[in-house]
């Protein structure tokens, strides 16, 4: 009875493999590719109904004349507007008179907001000194630092990119902060176990499971640096300093052009969503989907 | 069949090499005076290649022995050796890093050991292939199950290249039959490699299921209670009519443990 039971046993072992796969197959996620139709549909169309939309009611507006026509100026003469600036080939100076500046500053806000983040994350000194600080920041408006800017370093590119420091530094320095103080105490001691700790740790573990954080942080950074540098440019207007979108809505309002007042703020917001959905959302969303973040569907 | 239930005796034990050896370990949490002894006088060996599993229920402190046995934590009094270097530890959650597919988690633990670069995508394939998860290299975390990502996190275990293994409650959050495939697996591989294992969990036909060897510990403070050896031969199943009667055994001393902190 003892030898048929062993066998019994020896012969279940070698199932084992078989129902191993079995169970793989039964409990492994599904992964399912979206077809193009539907992400048409479910997430172009929505935005699109709701931009025809707004327009519609902005025309209707206009044509039952609610209010004077220098109050709110028809779509098509914002239209005519932007094929103005588009003919005298203004256009394509304006925007990246403005995008390379907040650009460049954000590339600065970065290379001094990561190593902040670094620092006020690891050395509880510096968390407990500035850490404070650097939260309440995020809440000052970043247009509350043109005036001494402008005192400090005169009317010139480096006044308006001392103001997107001083706006989008601590959003990316905090996200980075939140990003690191998230990161789950058992990835921490399963690093132990494998030998991470230290510079080992930080670089292996810390890092890359803070990433998600950090990424918001410069998508944050980045809306801090646009909204920042629109500031600097509708209030420190000069003739030294190139026309930008915010010079252009500054223009706007001293010739009293409603049309081109619309036009500048519709363009920064083009172009703040723009380089949000080209640059940061791409990266965020391959970063989460990679570790099984995102929502499906 | 003979099961033998004997109280093991340290001093027997003390001239056999070991894989761990704990010696009158305490461990108090909140600082030396006035804190919470969690873990009371502990002593125990386990043997090269041996499996033991610690037995108790909650608050006897097996999970903290298990962390000071792994170097997170320091014991208050007492010292641990652990010949072979770190041990290696499986935790309840799977603990894989999801920013890194199921391979690159084992080469981690690879490159983290010494192991050069040109080596480590083949001995990845190897411990992946050795849990029988051999094509699952690219695989990301979430596109497991969770019975996978325990073999995953085995395989990452083994990596280490530790004569002994640590587990806590490594399939407690699996299901039933999941629980049931991995403890096949475990011994399998236990077999092969011939590791020692310390396995700390709270089912009791789980330890009979795997173990050469059951420690019961009582709780707050955890002291060692009693001690099985098991020679039921393996492998052996759940279900086994011997598996169940030790278990029965085993059980009535772990009531009577948890009896006791009623009586007050």
């Amino acid at each position: 009875m003892a030898s048929t039971e062993t066998t019994l046993k020896e012969q279940k072992t070698d199932d084992l493999a078989g129902l191993e796969a079995g169970l793989d197959a039964l409990d492994s996620v599904q992964i399912r590719r979206t077809p193009v139709g539907e992400v048409l549909v479910k997430k172009v169309l929505p935005p699109v109904v709701a931009v025809v939309l707004v327009l519609v009611v902005w025309q209707l507006l206009v044509s039952f004349k609610v209010t004077d026509e220098y109050k709110l100026p028809a779509p098509s003469a914002v239209w005519d507007s932007l094929t103005v600036m588009w003919r005298e080939g203004t256009l394509f100076s304006v925007l990246w008179t403005s995008v390379s500046r907040a650009l460049y500053g954000f590339v600065l806000a970065l290379a001094i907001g990561t190593p902040l983040g670094l620092l006020v994350s690891r050395v509880k000194f510096v968390r407990a000194a500035i850490g404070p600080i650097l939260a309440g920041l995020q809440s000052l408006p970043s247009v509350a630092w043109v005036a001494p800017a402008v005192l400090w370093l005169g009317l010139n590119d480096s006044m308006m990119y001392a103001v997107i420091l001083l706006g989008a530094v601590p959003s990316i320095a905090n996200g980075l902060v939140a990003g690191v103080d998230q990161v789950p105490p058992l990835f921490l001691r399963a690093g132990q176990t494998l030998g991470a700790t230290g510079v080992k740790g930080a670089w292996y573990i810390v890092m890359p499971a803070a990433l998600p954080g950090y990424l918001a942080g410069l998508k944050q950074g980045w809306a801090f640096s646009w909204r920042s540098l629109m500031a600097a440019e509708i209030i420190a207007s000069s003739p030294d300093l190139g026309l930008g979108l915010g010079q252009l809505l500054e223009n706007g309002r001293n010739n009293i052009d409603m049309a081109g007042i619309f036009l500048a703020i519709i363009l920064i917001l083009l172009v703040g969503i723009a380089i949000d959905l080209l640059i940061f959302s791409p990266l965020e969303r391959a970063v989460l989907r990679r570790r099984g973040l995102l929502a499906r569907g | 069949m003979a099961t033998t239930a004997t109280l093991a005796k340290a001093e027997d034990r003390a001239a056999v090499t070991h894989a761990a050896r704990i010696e009158h370990v305490s461990k108090s949490f909140g600082g030396p005076a006035g804190g919470q002894l969690v873990l009371d006088d502990i002593s125990l060996d386990v043997a090269p290649g041996e499996f033991v599993t610690l037995l108790g229920a909650s608050g006897c402190g097996k999970s903290t022995l298990l962390n000071l046995v792994a170097g997170l934590d320091r014991p208050s009094a007492g010292s641990i050796e652990t010949p072979g270097g770190r041990p290696a530890l499986m935790f309840q959650e799977h603990a894989l890093f999801p920013w890194l597919t199921a391979g690159k988690n084992i080469e981690l633990a690879l490159r983290l050991r010494g192991v050069p670069k040109a080596e480590r995508r083949d001995e990845a394939e190897r411990l992946l292939t050795l849990v029988r998860l051999g094509g699952s290299y690219d695989k990301r975390v979430h596109e497991l199950s969770g019975g996978m990502r325990q073999r995953v996190a085995l395989a990452r275990a083994l990596a280490q290249d530790s004569d002994l293994l640590l587990m806590d409650e490594p399939f407690a959050a699996l299901d039933a039959i999941t629980r049931d495939v991995l403890h096949d697996e475990l011994t399998r591989i236990w077999r092969e490699t011939k590791l020692s294992v310390l396995f700390v969990t709270h089912n009791v036909r789980e330890a009979v299921r795997l173990a050469e060897r059951v420690v019961l510990l009582s709780s707050r403070p955890g002291r060692i209670a009693h001690e099985w050896t098991i020679d039921i031969p393996q492998p052996r199943r759940i279900e086994d009519s011997a598996v169940a009667e030790l278990s029965l055994e085993i059980t009535e001393h772990l009531r009577g443990e948890i009896r006791r902190h009623g009586q007050h």
